[in-house]
Formats: structure tokens, C-alpha cells, sequence
């Protein structure tokens, strides 16, 4: 069986390796194009990847894709698309910090208060767009798109002064929240501090694989997004496991936004990060859905974040990493349906092939049956 | 002067055999009949000669003359024209424009081509309007045209795949006027089928093809049905179980004035009542389409029942959703496995956990067992012979029978009480088939009740204990097994007769059947 698993591995890296040579490729075409080196930005950019202060902030972006990036995904394993992660994060981010800045408990209590406040904003969010699908048949990527715009609505009501907001010059915030909600970093030294929630990230990966790959539930999540027919004869609820992805998908996405708030930022102004739900969808979507490839995805997608400025230093334009990860987008979606299928019809092969020279299971049993059944 | 000669076809897959040696020659202005059972080889063998797949061995000659098809448009070239199961026409475009579709440098796509439409209309009774839109045509005028289009396309061999499936007997009768006008022109037709009546009637001479190679071939009027029936299914003729029967009189499943509306409020399922006992399987006859997935979706519960009530051992599941209905003994063996049995692109011991997540070996609690289900995958791998080289290859990558045989094995190792089997044998091969029916019978015998839906009448009735018609949605008529002959139930199942029917022959031929020496069920003692 070592082949096959062998294979496996290979067709998971296969899709990966393929997509993103094919954007280097496309976006060194692209600066050549405009008439520049096609060489030297990739250059100036993996060097930045060297220093340690470019890695903290590497490391604590990519801590918020990926968060956003498994609600996302959480949603891709049952055919669900939940492109309303951006509106839910953002919403959850400033319910927590309103929490935060009204409410004053000792930290152990303050802290999953918080935590609990986002996960719960996110989960009511698009559990609103799961019960639209499951009650009226609205098409979810419609239905959280629209809340998207709703919560951008929301958010600039709940920033008005006679509401929750603050006015900090210009800023809109939400006030700063008490000192019980923030979260302690990881001391790097000079390179600055690592948000504590980063294991908030890395613990939500451990639990998404293991919910997905060891429970019950988790089977039926994933029985439905292969063939909702079979899922629905195999005695999955169809409407109910919708809600309920929609709901977990909604909850992680609420907390997408808190390794910032608890750890940095301490409120909710103008300059909180937005955007983070679509680029999760990209993320995802190089990842595979799967803890492990979301994990580099998101690390690849901070790395062109916060490694691409330094390219303004050097007479070439920033934007090359925003075209960059078009192209790994475009090229994703390319080669892994290419990938997927020449697997399937290469296993088709090798198993026939197998069988042909008379390698099965129990192919000794067999001839044991017959002799025993005469 | 032949029109077409095979000899000598083999085709591989892996694993299976489709066609072995196989010997056909069709003479001009005939029709030639090419009859087997399900998964015989006969689809296999269309394919190599209308070039959608190459031998690997044997010779194909048109007109005497030895060919390679490397694709359907070279046999088009060589004048040999396929109309298939599935008509293949565009609903929105007019019959003409359907015909010169990608032949429009034939005729162009004007008047040449309406005259040349209306010419072969006529000159074949065929009775085609070239300007009527395709979806205001019944189904036997869609055929029509089928047939008209290969006609266009200069067509003197014809292929008709099962062309009967989907008509009614009248319709069927026009059908056969039209292939009798075709061969009076000169033209071959080989008419693929599996029902025996319209088989003789129709046919200038048959081909038998069993176990993907040519058994025999017979003259009409020199052969009854039952010769030919036995020539089709050899020693697999499942044996009628007269002799041995273990019906008890403990109700399993009782299905009481079941009804099923469509959301226009036409009744889908009117008025089912029905009990199966211990040890009892019940075969439900019908054409396909007449209610029998509704039956089954409200057993199994996919669909909820309008009114009626179903009983499990006494207890009364109507309300119960599938999964508890699963978990409390009913096992579920799909019409189509693709959709309904199988994640295909997921491991085989996955598919093993399907439909029974909750259960042992497959859960513990909560938690899901995978050591465990891919120990059990393995155990029923060796014991149902699902041929596979591992359990962690895709589902996708078995053949059908493989497939079937793995579903069969996850369903049986829940020692279900009881088991809806629809077409449980469709699209696998023969070895396969045998196997499934043994399995179905040795359960049987350890008291399930089944519930078998088939369109493969000598599989109902070797199979059942008792055979119930649907037709309509209703249960319009019963039967006796143990005396029925498939002709007899094939006109029960277009509607033809209702109430108890009785056999009108003298019950000795069906004697000699349940002597046969050969049967799997003596084998299986």
C-alpha cells in the first residue's frame, strides 16, 4: 500500500508545485513586459524574508489568514462557498473590542470572554446566511455577500460617537479596551513581538484536522461535500449540515481578526486590517483545504505582503506581489482540477494494472473459498 | 452478401473480459438480432464496431472488406450508423436543423436538405415533419428522427441499442413496420435487445452473446422463447426456489396505504400495501419510472411519506429519518451507486464508513474508528471478492461489479433485518452477478426480508418469493414465481393485467427449469 500513499503525497504537492512555478513564470513575463529585470524583485524579496523583524510580521499576518482561511475552508469541504468570512471576521473583531472596552473582568475570564463574544458575532452572522439557504433556498454566495455589505453598514453605525464609537482625531474607533483583554506576545527582542494568539491559530488547525479526519460529524461534513446524494442516503440531514457549517465556518471566521485586536491594535479603529475573508478564499484554495497546505499558503501570501514595500526602494512597484497572487489564484484553480483528474484516471490504471498481474486482497482466500465450497 | 462480419472480437479491461472470440456476421437486407443479459458484452461490442473503441484482437469487414475504426466518424464513413438508448438530439432546434447538425456538407442546411429529409421520410415510412421543433416530439417520433439522421448520413448498417426500452407496445409495433422497410430497401439493421417476444418477431436471425462471447445463433422460426432464454442465460439461470422456500410468518416490514405526491399533486406512490416476513424476498415488477425509486426513497427515508405508515418489526418508523432507520437494521442497496452508494473519489475504507458512521466497527462514540473500519474494509474486501489491490484506492477505481460487491459487503456486515436491493445486479458482470445473488439468498436465509426492485425479469423472478406489478404508482397486480414466466410478467408491467395471474401454460417447463443441474444455487450447497 506504500505506493499508493506515496502517490497521494505526490498528487497533494504536484498541484501546489505546478501553480506557483506557473506565477513565477507569469509574473516575470509581466515585469519583463513593463520592461524591467524579472529577476531581481524575486531576489529583493526572498532577502527580505531573511530578516527577523520581516518574519515576526510574516508570521503574525499569517496568522490571521489562516484563521480566515479555515473558516473558509471549513465551507469548501461541504460545497458550502462562504464568502461572507470578511464581513464576519470584521464585525466579530469590533463586538470583541466594544466587549472589551465596557466590560472589565480578571483576564483568565476577560480573554474568552472575548474570544467567545467574536466566535459568537461570526457564528450569528452567517448562521443568517445558512438559515436564508436552508428556510428559502437563497444561494449562500449571494446571501453573504450582501451581509457583507450589511456589516460595513453596521460597523459605521456602531463607530458613531452617540453609539459605541470613540473619536481619536480623524480615527473612528471603538475606545481602548481594558487591560485584562490583551493578549501577551512572544518577546523576539529587537524583532519585535509575536501576538499570543498566533496559538490560537495553530491550535484551530489541529482542531479543524482532527474534527474533519477523526469524528463523526466531521465524516458526515465531508460525505456531504463529495456527493450530497450519497450523503443524504447515507442518513446526513442535508439542511442541518448545512446550518452547521455554516454556523462552525461563521465562528472561526469571527476570530480571524482578534490576533491583531488582542494583541496589537487594542481597538477597533480605521486602520484595522480589512479584506482579510477574500484573501482567505485564496488561500484556502492554495492550501487545498488542508491545515497543513493553508498553513504555507497563508505564509506565502504574508511573505508577498510584507516583503513587497521594499520593492518601492528599488525603482520596481509593490504591486507586483498584489499581481502575483492573482496569478497564483488563477493558476491554482488550473492545475489542481487538471491534477485531480489525471490522479483518478492514473489510479484507474495502476489498479487495473494490479489486478491484471493478480495482486489483490485475499487473492490466497479465494482459492482456500473455492476448494472449501466444492 | 454480408453486410457487416465480426470474427474473432476480444476486448480486455482491466481486470475483466468484455468480449472474448466473438463471431457475428450480419447479412444485407436482414435484421439481425444481437441478444444477451445485462453486462453480456453486447455494449462493448457496438462500441468496437461503431469505432468508439478498438479490439484488441479480431477482425471487423464491411462489405467484405476488412476495416480499423479509429472513431464513430470512420464507421459513419463506411456506412454504419448507430441509434442510441439516449436520444442525442437538441430540444430547442427543429428536426432539420437536428439532422444537418454537423453534417451540413451533405445537403447544406436548406432546401436540399429539407427535400433530402422529406425523400427519406417517406421512402422509409418514417413519417418525419423536417420543420417541427424536437421538443413538441413524443418519444417514438425522437427515434424516428435518430434514425432518420444515421439515414442522412448514409447509414446501410444500422445499430439500434435496446431502441424498445422506452416505447409502448404500439409504438413498439410501428418501430418494427419501420425496420421492415429498411431491410426492403437493402439496408442491415442490428437491433440490440434482451426481450425475447420482440426478438422473434422482429428479427431475421439472432446472435446470442453471453458472458461477453457469442453462444449460438438461431433462426426465428425454428426457436421458442425458452430456447433462446436459455441460450441467453446458460447455466445462470437463477433457479426458481419452488423447492426451498423460507418465508416465515414474522412480519419485518409492513407498509400500510403508502402515498406520495409530486408537488403538483399528482400521486407518485397511491395506495402501496405490502408485508415482507423473515426470510422473505419480495420482487417488484415494473417499467421503470412507475414508482419504483419513490418506493424505495420513502423506505429509506429521503423522501417523507404524505400519508400512509411503515412498520420495522412493529414498530412504527414512518416519522424516523434515514440515519436511525439505518442504525436500526435496514439495509440500502442503490439504484444508481454512483449517486446514492459511493464517495468515488474517496479511499475505499471510507466507503465502508458510509451509511454507517454511527455504528461499529466504524465509530466509537463520537469518535470515528478508522483503524478499525480499515480492518473491517479489509475483511469484507476478502470475503465478498472485491477485487482491489489495496483499501486506500479510490472507489472510482474498481470496476462496476467491484463496486457493487463492496456495497453488498458494507450493507450485509450490518446483519440488516431488512434490505432494499434495487437492481442490485445492474451494470456488473456476470461473476459478480452470481455472487450478489448468493449473498442475497444465503441472507434470505438467515431470515432477511428484501425488498428487490429489477428490470432484469428472470433475476425477480429466480430471486423473489413473491412478485408484486407497479404500474403507476400503484401495486396493480401479484404473482407466483414459482410459475410466471417473464413473457407473462412483461405484460403485466405495461399495465395489460391486474389482480393474481395465473400461468396458462401447463406448469411443466417450469419444472424443467428448477432441474437444471447447473444452477449457482445448488452450488452454493
Amino acid at each position: 500500500m506504500k505506493k499508493f500513499d506515496k502517490e497521494r503525497v505526490l498528487l497533494a504537492v504536484a498541484g501546489p508545485v505546478i501553480a506557483l512555478a506557473v506565477a513565477f513564470v507569469l509574473s516575470a513575463i509581466v515585469l519583463v513586459a513593463s520592461g524591467k529585470n524579472p529577476v531581481e524583485p524575486f531576489a529583493l524579496m526572498f532577502e527580505q524574508a531573511t530578516f527577523s523583524d520581516v518574519q515576526v510580521l510574516i508570521i503574525n499576518q499569517a496568522s490571521m489568514y489562516y484563521i480566515a482561511a479555515l473558516a473558509v475552508a471549513i465551507g469548501f469541504r461541504m460545497n458550502l462557498f462562504n464568502i461572507g468570512v470578511d464581513g464576519q471576521y470584521q464585525l466579530g473583531a469590533m463586538l470583541a473590542a466594544i466587549v472589551g472596552a465596557h466590560m472589565n473582568l480578571p483576564a483568565v475570564l476577560q480573554i474568552p470572554l472575548l474570544l467567545l463574544t467574536a466566535v459568537l458575532t461570526g457564528a450569528f452572522w452567517s448562521g443568517v446566511a445558512g438559515v436564508l439557504k436552508v428556510t428559502r433556498g437563497v444561494s449562500e454566495v449571494v446571501a453573504t455577500i450582501m451581509l457583507n455589505a450589511i456589516a460595513t453598514s453596521v460597523i459605521g453605525y456602531l463607530w458613531l460617537p452617540t453609539v459605541f464609537g470613540v473619536k481619536v482625531g480623524n480615527n473612528n474607533t471603538t475606545g481602548e479596551m481594558h487591560e485584562s483583554g490583551w493578549v501577551p506576545g512572544i518577546d523576539m527582542g529587537a524583532a519585535g513581538e509575536i501576538y499570543g494568539l498566533v496559538i490560537l491559530a495553530v491550535l484551530l488547525g489541529i482542531g479543524y484536522w482532527v474534527v474533519l479526519n477523526r469524528t463523526r460529524f466531521g465524516f458526515d461534513l465531508r460525505a456531504s461535500g463529495a456527493s450530497e446524494t450519497a450523503a443524504a442516503a447515507s442518513g446526513v440531514d442535508p439542511k442541518r449540515m448545512v446550518l452547521t457549517a455554516m454556523l462552525l465556518s461563521g465562528a472561526v471566521a469571527g476570530l480571524a481578526g482578534l490576533p491583531i485586536l488582542l494583541g496589537g491594535s487594542h481597538t477597533y479603529n480605521l486602520s484595522f486590517p480589512t479584506g482579510i475573508g477574500f484573501l482567505g478564499i485564496g488561500i484556502a484554495l492554495l492550501g487545498r483545504n488542508s491545515p497543513v497546505g493553508i498553513a504555507f499558503a497563508a505564509l506565502l501570501w504574508a511573505w508577498l505582503d510584507k516583503a513587497s514595500p521594499e520593492l518601492d526602494f528599488h525603482g520596481y512597484d509593490k504591486e507586483i506581489a498584489v499581481i502575483m497572487q492573482g496569478l497564483i489564484v488563477l493558476s491554482v484553480v488550473v492545475s489542481y482540477e487538471a491534477v485531480r483528474e489525471w490522479g483518478l484516471r492514473r489510479q484507474q490504471r495502476r489498479v487495473g494494472a494490479e489486478l491484471a498481474a493478480g495482486h489483490f486482497i485475499g487473492a490466497e482466500n479465494n482459492v482456500k473459498k473455492e476448494v472449501a465450497g466444492r | 452478401m454480408t453486410a457487416v462480419e465480426l470474427a474473432g472480437i476480444t476486448k480486455r479491461f482491466p481486470g475483466v473480459v468484455a468480449n472474448h472470440d466473438i463471431h457475428l456476421t450480419v447479412r444485407k437486407g436482414t435484421v439481425h438480432a444481437l441478444v444477451g443479459e445485462n453486462g453480456a458484452g453486447k455494449s462493448t461490442l457496438m462500441k468496437i464496431l461503431y469505432g468508439m473503441q478498438k479490439p484488441d484482437e479480431g477482425t471487423i469487414a464491411v462489405d467484405g472488406e476488412k476495416v480499423h475504426f479509429n472513431s464513430p466518424a470512420d464507421a459513419i464513413a463506411r456506412g454504419i450508423g448507430m441509434v442510441h438508448q439516449h436520444f442525442m438530439l437538441a430540444d430547442n432546434l427543429t428536426v432539420l436543423e437536428n439532422v444537418v447538425l454537423g453534417s451540413e456538407k451533405l445537403y447544406g442546411i436548406g432546401a436540399r436538405a429539407r427535400r433530402k429529409i422529406k425523400e427519406i421520410s417517406e421512402r422509409y415510412g418514417l413519417d418525419v415533419r423536417p420543420d417541427a421543433l424536437v421538443e413538441e416530439l413524443g418519444v417514438a417520433a425522437r427515434q424516428r428522427v435518430e434514425i432518420l439522421k444515421v439515414l442522412y448520413r448514409g447509414a446501410r448498417t444500422l445499430i439500434l441499442d435496446e431502441p424498445t426500452a422506452v416505447l409502448v407496445p404500439q409504438e413498439v409495433d410501428a418501430l418494427f413496420e419501420n425496420l421492415r422497410e429498411l431491410k426492403s430497401e437493402g439496408l442491415s439493421v442490428i437491433f440490440i435487445s434482451h426481450k425475447l417476444g420482440e426478438v422473434l418477431s422482429v428479427a431475421d436471425e439472432i446472435t446470442v452473446i453471453r458472458r461477453g462471447t457469442t453462444v449460438g445463433t438461431a433462426v426465428p422460426a425454428e426457436t421458442t422463447p425458452r430456447q433462446l432464454a436459455e441460450m441467453m442465460v446458460g447455466s445462470e439461470l437463477p433457479t426458481p426456489e419452488t423447492a426451498e422456500s423460507t418465508v416465515t410468518d414474522r412480519p419485518v416490514i409492513e407498509v400500510d396505504k403508502l402515498r406520495l405526491a409530486a408537488p403538483g399533486g399528482k400521486a407518485l406512490l397511491d395506495d402501496i400495501s405490502f408485508t415482507i416476513h423473515e426470510g422473505e424476498v419480495l420482487g417488484i415488477a415494473g417499467v421503470e419510472g412507475n414508482g419504483q425509486t419513490e418506493l424505495v426513497d420513502a423506505l429509506i427515508g429521503l423522501r417523507p411519506a404524505d400519508s400512509g405508515v411503515i412498520r420495522l418489526a412493529g414498530e412504527e418508523i414512518t416519522a424516523w429519518p434515514t440515519r436511525k432507520r439505518r442504525e436500526q437494521g435496514i439495509g440500502y442497496i442503490p439504484e444508481d451507486r454512483h449517486r446514492h452508494g459511493l464517495l468515488l473519489e474517496a479511499p475505499l475504507w471510507e466507503n465502508r464508513i458510509l451509511g454507517h458512521v454511527t455504528e461499529k466497527p466504524n465509530a466509537k462514540g463520537f469518535w470515528l474508528d478508522p483503524k478499525a473500519a480499515q480492518e473491517d474494509t479489509r475483511r469484507i474486501v476478502a470475503t465478498y471478492d472485491v477485487r482491489t489491490p489495496g483499501i486506500d484506492v479510490t472507489a472510482a477505481s474498481l470496476s462496476g461489479g467491484n463496486q457493487q460487491k463492496l456495497i453488498v459487503g458494507r450493507e450485509m456486515s450490518h446483519k440488516p433485518r431488512f434490505l432494499i436491493a434495487a437492481h442490485p445486479t445492474r451494470g456488473v458482470d456476470v461473476g459478480a452477478q452470481a455472487a450478489i445473488w448468493d449473498h442475497i439468498r444465503e441472507a434470505r436465509r438467515e431470515g432477511l426480508a428484501v425488498l428487490l426492485i429489477s428490470a432484469d425479469l428472470d433475476e425477480l423472478i429466480g430471486l423473489s418469493d413473491t412478485l408484486r406489478v407497479i404500474y403507476d404508482g400503484k401495486l396493480v397486480a401479484d404473482a407466483d414465481p414459482s410459475t410466471i414466466t417473464p413473457e407473462e410478467l412483461g405484460s403485466a408491467m405495461t399495465g395489460a393485467a391486474s389482480g393474481h395471474l395465473e400461468h396458462d401454460e401447463t406448469p411443466e417447463t417450469t419444472a424443467e427449469v428448477s432441474k437444471a443441474p447447473e444452477s449457482p444455487e445448488d452450488e452454493a450447497r
